[in-house]
């Protein structure tokens, strides 16, 4: 392989790579609010989608998180069949973002909404900590599940472009 | 029109019969109108594709069902009822009135000298600026807000000129926010993808502070309860029809920068399954 393609190439690749991580992003963010309003909200009824304690600032930044979430499900699944149909689509990274997403949205819930600006809890009950404390170290849990998908793809890429440039295709 | 001072309930009563006529007559030439148009125009162009029919009578069931008859007469006093009402004419009215491509159908039905005024028309300064996303969002979600966040609510109630000329406005706003976002009829300024997310997003989310602002403040003269489950319908509804209109949006983007070449959509990838 000459050096010119090689270099568009992995351009290319570079490009696709970002696109999976914001793919599976939206995605996942999407996907937990969906959970959020579905089991909590409207199962379970623990909490609402207003409770009424909110200051007007909860009640937009509210507003402004369902919406994105809502596009960021059907937007983030329209990237995805993009990269599926351009063969770019990299499942170790896309998962991790996917992850990554839904725990980033989950911490951002259980520390601003939940803690900061008081608009709702997870539930109301006396020994709400722990709720919160479970509430949040889920959050945790996924990030960090989601960090090492994507240092491990990250490393399967390295090899595999190691491999490329010293003339062993790998496909 | 009328509007002297008179109770409530007269006032609308005597003036409902003219504006149900009015709207009656509207409807029935859309139902008519239409196949005529389609009908006639099939001999010269291909066929007109039997879905946009059903989108066509579907729309126009919607926002007829939220003018004239039972559930409009019952939206007079039951807010739960007129948010139902304020969905179908506003929303998916709109939506499959747009998605039948009436604008198309009209312009291969005219003789060509009225379709070159029509094109300019739509060409014109005006058209453009009222289709860009951002001024029809705030027609829309914002006429919305006046609507409901101030005593506009209850006048309507009362004034049958002021119920009349809500009704236009809701729906027509809600159709031009439809196109601004969609591309199904010509569209001689296509916005940018990516500014119209951004002002998609931002309606989005000032329809869903609106239903939860209505949750927690009653529009005057709607009860508590009432309010409560209208907000949800706003906000749980509008979801539902915001989801439809945001898959075609994604869907047209997909569609319009799918790989041209070769090269494009064989593009070698690290892990990827062996290009055909």
């Amino acid at each position: 392989m000459s050096s010119q393609p090689l270099k568009s190439h992995l351009n290319h690749t570079l490009l696709w790579r970002k696109r999976n991580l914001w793919s599976g992003v939206l995605f996942g963010i999407g996907l937990i609010a969906f959970i959020d309003e579905a089991v909590f909200h409207q199962l379970l009824h623990w909490h609402h989608f207003y409770d009424r304690s909110t200051t007007e600032v909860g009640l937009v930044s509210d507003g402004l998180f369902h919406a994105l979430s809502w596009f960021a499900t059907i937007g983030g699944l329209f990237i995805f069949a993009d990269l599926r149909r351009r063969q770019a689509w990299l499942p170790k990274r896309w998962l991790g973002g996917v992850l990554l997403g839904a725990g980033g949205f989950q911490l951002y819930d259980g520390i601003i909404h939940h803690k900061l600006m008081g608009v709702h809890q997870v539930r109301y009950v006396e020994d709400v900590f722990i709720y919160d404390v479970v509430w949040n170290a889920t959050a945790l849990a996924i990030i960090v599940a989601g960090l090492v998908l994507i240092t491990r793809s990250k490393r399967d890429e390295a090899q595999q472009e190691g491999m490329l440039a010293n003339g062993e295709s790998s496909y | 029109m009328a509007n002297h001072h008179t109770s409530l309930g007269t006032d609308v009563l005597a003036n409902a019969s003219h504006v149900d006529v009015l709207a009656l007559c509207i409807v029935v030439g859309a139902i008519l109108g239409y196949p005529v148009m389609a009908y006639r125009t099939n001999e010269k162009y291909k066929q007109w594709p039997f879905v946009r029919y059903m989108s066509w009578y579907t729309g126009v069931l919607c926002v007829a069902s939220a003018l004239v008859g039972p559930m409009a007469t019952r939206a007079h006093h039951d807010f739960t009822f007129h948010m139902v009402g304020h969905l179908l004419i506003g929303m998916l009215g709109p939506l499959l009135l747009a998605l039948a491509a009436p604008m198309t159908l009209t312009l291969r039905y005219v003789e060509v000298q009225t379709a070159r005024h029509l094109t300019s028309i739509l060409k014109s300064q005006l058209a453009h600026r009222l289709q860009d996303p951002l001024v029809a969002s705030v027609l829309n979600i914002g006429g919305l807000w006046v609507l409901y966040a101030t005593p506009l609510y209850s006048a309507m109630q009362t004034y049958t000129f002021l119920h009349v000329v809500v009704h236009v406005h809701v729906f027509l706003a809600g159709y031009l926010f439809t196109v601004a976002m969609i591309d199904i009829d010509p569209k001689p300024h296509k916005p940018n993808n990516v500014y119209r997310a951004i002002v998609f997003l931002l309606a989005l989310t000032g329809h869903g502070i609106l239903a939860k602002y209505i949750y927690a403040y009653p529009p005057a003269g709607v009860s508590a309860s009432q309010a409560e489950l209208g907000a949800k319908v706003m906000y749980y509804g509008g979801d539902l029809i915001d989801a439809w209109l945001l898959y075609i949006f994604c869907y047209q983007w997909y569609r319009s920068v799918r790989p041209r070449t070769a090269l494009d959509s064989l593009t070698p990838t690290t892990n990827g399954p062996r290009p055909l």
